[in-house]
This record gives structure tokens, sequence and C-alpha cells, in this order.
């Protein structure tokens, strides 16, 4: 069975305004409601499959975005929700805001818009799980070697 | 040796219908949400993918004491239908929780930790009330053994509808759901991370979640013994309660919000007592 039928979330504001982080619930409502396709919200990095970031990174928490995404077990994709996350958006110049996270760990899929739109997210990671497999795929084919 | 094979039967059979049970609980859930939810067979999709991942390993104990989970909850499911001893039946599957609370403890994590001493309280909250219904059993059909319990003339519930009560409150600590989901829970952003699962991953995770698959598949036979007897038909009526129990149970999951663990405590003992008490006390009298 593919890794990409049970793609588990962790979500994490990095210095977001929480306009893409009421977005990222959305998609758990009845209207989008993307459990749909297996999605749980896990609060848990050594449970999750797809990291989901919220803003951009600062000094502050970019230790914590690098912990987060060493405690998610191999393979792993991430997910940049967000202008703030993919680039640093309308914050990129604040002395405090290193930028989008690819600053700090390998970004996967970039979701643009300023908030995120929900189909925008679950477009995303659609995306993302496709490259999960491939990941799964690449680590098999490592491990038989 | 008929009775062996059906225990042995059913190590195989209490995985899937333990996984079959997750998967109805998360769609039905999500019903009652409004919302559509994820396919019947979800959780062994989840399964399936966990054992793929590779584990984040954080001590050298953790894999065995998970294992040591998964293979005592495998015997419970074992013992149940192969009629043994229900009082070694409850005590195997204290001992496979035990196990799960020794692997969080082992971790070395503030949230394995307080999750581990949280799921000793809620053993604590669960044990008197089934160790109360094995001697409800034991006056009731003169026996501690399940394959007794099957000869009967009466289903059990005829005489223990006080600790039929009981075991639903409890069982709801037992399946883990609100408002008694202290230690552990499927749901997002809850107080303790992942609590008692929130150090294992990968295909240890794996390990762990089929446990869970056999404790459900557990719990939903003792709550079949109170229905059973010695006519077949009896068997439709197994169904239809544990079709019941289960409605029942997704609806206290869904109508209330979570508790602490003093509440858990005052109101398992309090039902454990009261109602387990007082059918113990009406079949002591009967038997006078």
């Amino acid at each position: 069975m593919k890794m990409s039928k049970s793609p588990w979330l962790l979500h994490y504001d990095a210095s977001s305004c929480n306009g893409c982080d009421i977005e990222v619930l959305a998609s758990t409502t009845p209207v989008y409601d993307v459990e749909r396709f297996g999605v749980i919200n896990t609060g848990n990095p050594k449970h999750a499959d797809i990291l989901v970031v919220t803003g951009g990174v600062n000094y502050q928490n970019k230790p914590v975005l690098e912990q987060l995404y060493a405690q998610m077990p191999d393979p792993k994709v991430v997910v940049a929700a967000g202008i703030c996350a993919c680039d640093g958006g309308v914050f990129k110049d604040c002395y405090n805001i290193l930028g989008g996270i690819d600053k700090v760990i390998p970004v996967d899929v970039y979701a643009p818009g300023c908030a995120v739109r929900p189909e925008c997210l679950i477009d995303a990671v659609v995306k993302a799980i496709a490259i999960l497999d491939e990941k799964r795929a690449r680590m098999k084919a490592e491990n038989k070697a | 040796m008929n009775a062996y094979i059906l225990g042995a039967v059913f190590i195989v059979a209490a995985p899937l219908l333990g996984g079959l049970l997750s998967g109805l609980d998360r769609v039905f859930a999500a019903r009652m949400q409004g919302r559509q939810g994820p396919p019947v067979v979800q959780p062994f999709y989840d399964l399936s993918k966990l054992f793929q991942k590779r584990a984040n390993i954080v001590n050298r104990y953790q894999a065995l004491l998970v294992f040591g989970h998964l293979v005592f909850a495998a015997f419970t499911a074992f013992m149940i239908f192969s009629g043994g001893d229900i009082l070694l039946t409850l005590f195997c599957l204290t001992l496979s929780e035990v196990f799960l609370c020794m692997t969080a403890s082992s971790a070395n994590g503030p949230y394995s930790s307080m999750s581990s001493q949280r799921e000793l309280m809620q053993i604590m909250c669960v044990e008197p009330m089934l160790l109360l219904m094995a001697i409800g059993y034991y006056l009731a059909t003169g026996s501690f053994m399940i394959s007794d319990f099957l000869k009967a003339d009466t289903p059990a519930i005829v005489k223990m509808p006080g600790f039929f009560v009981g075991f639903l409150v409890i069982l709801i600590v037992e399946l883990r759901k609100s408002p008694f989901d202290i230690s552990s829970s499927h749901h997002a952003h809850q107080e303790m991370v992942k609590g008692i699962t929130t150090d294992i991953s990968g295909n240890i995770m794996g390990m762990s979640e089929l446990a869970e698959w056999y404790e459900v598949a557990i719990m939903f036979a003792f709550s079949g013994l109170f229905f059973i007897d010695r006519h077949p038909i009896s068997i439709l009526f197994v169904v239809l309660a544990a079709l019941a129990v289960f409605f029942f149970e997704n609806l206290v999951d869904n109508v209330f919000p979570r508790v602490k663990w003093e509440i858990m405590f005052r109101v398992c003992w309090g039902v454990s007592f009261v109602a387990g008490g007082a059918n113990l006390f009406f079949l002591l009298m009967m038997q006078k």
C-alpha cells in the first residue's frame, strides 16, 4: 500500500499573523474536510509525514523549526503554506525575519497566498504526498543497495 | 482442542475486527460532525504507512516493551476465545497496559512521563470494575471460565445489569474516548501532544497501533459476554449489543468535552461501586 494513503500533518506556526493558520484549520472543517484523504492533524512531529509551516522564520523560532524537522522520521516532506513561509512576504525586510522557511529547512512544495486558500493548501498536500511516495521508493532502493 | 483453534483464529481475526471498528469509528464521528470522513479501511492504510516509516529510537528498551504490549494483548484475545479463565484474562490485559506505561516511562520525555502516570491512573479507575465484573460472573454462572458462560441458560445481563452499566462507563476510558481521553487520544491539539505514544514512532508505533486494535476487539468481546448463552440466537444479541455499545461510546465521545483526571476518578469509582456494588449485593442475596 502506498504511503500517500495516510498523510499525517504537523502544523507549525513559525511567525505567522495567524491568517494562514486559520485557513489550515479551515481545511479540517466540514466544508473542506481533508480527513476524506486520510489526513490527520497530529500534534506530534514523531508521528508526522508532512510538515506544514506558516509564516516567515525569525531568529527566535529557527532552532524550534530545525528541531521539529529533525524529530520527524523519514520519509518526510515540507510544505510552505502562505507567501510569508515561501519567501518572507511583506515581512521580508524586517530586521528579525530570516525570510522564507527554506532558509532553515529544505522545502518540497510552496503554497503561496495571503492568506493561503484552503483549496491551494489541499492541492499542495496532494503534491506533497506524491513526493512522499517518491522519497519512500528511494529509501527502499537505498535499503536494498 | 476446538477452543484452542478458535483462540488461534481470533489472534488473526481480532486486529482485523479492531481495525475495522476503528475505521467505522472515524467515519461515524465524521458523520456526527457533518463531515464525510475517511474510508472505512483508513486505519489499515495508516498501519501500512507506519510500518514503512523509519523509527526514531529513543532508547534500546522501547521496541522490546512495545512488543511485550502487543504480545500480551494478542494473548488476552487468545484466552477469551479459547474460553479461558476471565480473571487470568483481565490480569493479562493489565500486564499488556503496564508494558505500554513502561515504554512511555522509559522514554524520559516530559509528555511521555506525564502520560504514563495518567495511564496508570486510568488503569486504577478501570480495574475495580473489571474485577467486580469477574466476581459477578462467578456469582451468576458459578464459574470463572469463559467456556462455562457459554453454557448458561440465560444471558448474564439478566443477573448483571448493574455490572453492565459500570462496564459501559469504564469502556469510555478503555477505548480512549472523550471525556476520559486523558493519557492519549486521536484528537489533535490535546493537552499532552499525543499522550502515551508521543515518543513512539515509525514501525514501533505500528506495533502499538496493532495492540490497540486488539484491545478494541477484546473490549467488544467483553461486552458480548454479557449477552451470550447456550442458544445460538444469542449471537445475534451479541452483535446488536456491540452495535448499541459502539453507538453509545461514539455519542459520548462527540457530545462531552474533556475532563480532568480527578473527575474521571470520581465518576469511574462512583459508578463502579454504586452500580457494580448494588448488583453484587443482590447477587449475594439471591444466593442465600
